[in-house]
């Protein structure tokens, strides 16, 4: 593990249990007179930590492989098209009106197995993995991706009545509020599996910064890695949207924060970025929870947008300069 | 172990190529534009699956062969190489080693320090790709290459972008490792490099081999007169030819 790796790990040791003392009641640690502060920590605020903490190292980790795989730096794991389609199964068990208990994760995670099957269709499909092979296979997520999204649109103007309009809404806004052990258990074991799928991807996404003929000619067999990513992208970015809902940009944001700490291989990125996306969601899930907001508080979905987008275009901008 | 390659029918651009390469030798692939060079090259280096025939490395079908086996074996530089990312000349280099990951660290260091001295990138070994002139970038790549320790060594256009100094150097350089065992083939565009530091050459023509053998012979003015549709001739001392173009012959005829 690399020194820049051990600094974000210690901060991360560091966030973890203050964040566990902030939100809507403060707990002063050495105050033991609060009420049902041990109830609040066990069961709201470290699940709700935890699950910023596996979520945001999911994400992050999916973005790095996500720009090390089309070698672009404005990539994002949602390019695949495996988000939207999770979300689209969450709002098929909102519509229903079986989001209770366990449906809204399972119909969620049946969605993101969904866009996966299709896009391992499309990978079988995809010839002989030479030239435009990547470029194919994302512009296909790309369209997985718009059809999901016109499909979550139809639910929300076909939703049967106002009030499950609301929820469909409300929830694909993402956030931690209110998530208990129970999407702890969900997110936990799918979103390492994940991870360790993308690991097994790190030498042939390094091979890829020479691009596909010469990634090949080093030994990387696209098929493989094509599978690698189909899997390991869509177990972190599903298990994320089943219990999370969207949450975008930290896929974006994280592996660019990184990047100039490491060598720039996309596997020095990985562990790094799994490290700061953990970090950069809990640390924006406090701020949602400390905000003082009318009505409740701020979503964390929105919150990361309101970063992310502003932090996008300057990384446009950035890019001209560079063309220029 | 002969790379061979036997009627090779790769659709519109290979219409049943067959040649064997030997080690030891530094082959060029000539050809005017289109002949279907780089797609050879590419086939060669197990990269392309073929409509038809096979490409073999000592009997044993490319696509036989593990990805990892085959770029320990072969090293293949495109011919517009891509950096993705701005990574340093070292860690650029050290992608080359990516089919002996498992070898112990002081080798992977040794093959590395190796590469980088023979394409004289001491001095620049830290420095981002970014900052790289395109004849420094041209020599870094060739390093990564070079770092397999591949034993064929496959390269498309490999001095396009390099000055007087570092092609003289490069191409004594894969002499030296011809002469060490090495399967060197060149795609080159350039037909004086071919006739003076090549020791076989192949012609190509649409997709078909118009000649094959020693640079005096697959080069002779006739061939180049009939396959490039210039009327040219050879001046100079052996070893160190130029081409001079007399005229343009009229293709059609």
């Amino acid at each position: 593990m690399t020194r820049f790796s051990l600094i974000l790990l210690a901060c991360l040791a560091i966030v973890v249990p203050l964040s566990l003392l902030a939100g809507r009641v403060w707990i002063n640690p050495f105050d033991p007179a609060i009420p049902n502060a041990g109830v609040i920590l066990a069961e709201l605020r470290l699940p709700r930590a935890l699950l910023a903490v596996i979520i945001g190292a999911g994400l992050g980790t999916a973005g790095a492989a996500m720009q090390g795989y089309l070698r672009n730096p404005l990539a994002d794991p949602g390019l695949f098209g495996i988000a939207p389609t999770a979300a689209l199964g969450a709002v098929l068990s909102l519509w229903l009106g079986v989001s209770a208990g366990w449906t809204l994760p399972v119909f969620a995670l049946i969605g993101a197995g969904s866009a996966m099957a299709l896009l391992a269709l499309i990978a079988g499909q995809g010839g002989n993995g030479t030239g435009r092979g990547i470029a194919l296979f994302t512009l296909a997520g790309m369209m997985i991706a718009s059809l999901s999204g016109a499909l979550v649109s139809l639910a929300i103007s076909l939703a049967p009545t106002p009030f499950a309009m609301s929820e469909i809404v409300t929830w694909l806004m993402g956030a931690l509020a209110d998530r208990s052990w129970r999407d702890v258990w969900i997110a936990a074991p799918l979103t390492l599996a994940g991870l360790a799928v993308l690991a097994l991807g790190r030498r042939s996404l390094d091979a890829l910064t020479l691009g596909e003929a010469a990634a090949r000619s080093l030994g990387v067999e696209p098929r493989r890695l094509q599978w690698l990513m189909i899997i390991g992208i869509g177990l972190t970015v599903g298990s994320s949207v089943a219990v999370a809902g969207i949450i975008g940009f930290v896929g974006l944001i994280v592996p660019h924060l990184v990047r100039p700490f490491t060598d720039r291989r996309p596997s020095s990125l990985l562990v790094p970025s799994a490290l700061a996306g953990a970090l950069l969601l809990l640390v924006a899930d406090c701020v949602c929870r400390v905000l003082p907001l009318a009505g409740g508080e701020l979503r964390l979905g929105i919150a990361l947008s309101l970063i992310g987008a502003p932090f996008f275009l300057h990384l446009l901008l950035k890019m001209r300069r560079g063309l220029a | 172990m002969n790379l061979t390659a036997h009627n090779l029918v790769i659709a519109d651009r290979l219409s049943g190529v067959s040649v064997i390469l030997h080690p030891g030798e530094v082959t060029a692939i000539c050809g005017p534009n289109g002949a279907g060079k780089s797609t050879l090259l590419a086939a060669l280096a197990g990269l392309l699956s073929p409509d038809g025939g096979s490409v073999e490395l000592d009997g044993i079908s490319l696509g036989a062969m593990r990805g990892q086996d085959r770029g320990r074996i072969i090293g293949y530089l495109p011919q517009s190489p891509e950096i993705a990312w701005d990574v340093s000349v070292e860690t650029l280099v050290s992608l080359g080693r990516i089919p002996w990951r498992d070898a112990p660290a002081d080798e992977q260091g040794h093959a590395m320090d190796t590469a980088i001295a023979a394409m004289d990138l001491d001095a620049l070994r830290h420095r981002p790709v970014s900052q790289l002139s395109g004849g420094e970038r041209a020599r870094a790549l060739t390093a990564r290459v070079l770092a397999g320790r591949p034993r064929w060594f496959l390269a498309d256009e490999p001095l396009a972008n390099l000055d007087l100094a570092h092609a003289a150097a490069l191409v004594a350089r894969l002499r030296e490792q011809a002469e060490n065992g090495v399967g060197v083939v060149l795609v080159l565009h350039d037909l004086a490099t071919a006739m003076n530091h090549a020791d076989r050459v192949i012609v190509l023509e649409k997709g078909r081999v118009a000649a094959d053998g020693s640079p005096d012979e697959a080069l002779n003015e006739a061939i180049i007169a009939a396959v490039w549709g210039v009327g040219a001739r050879w001046l100079g001392e052996e070893g160190a030819r130029a081409l001079g173009v007399s005229n343009l012959a009229d293709r059609a005829n």
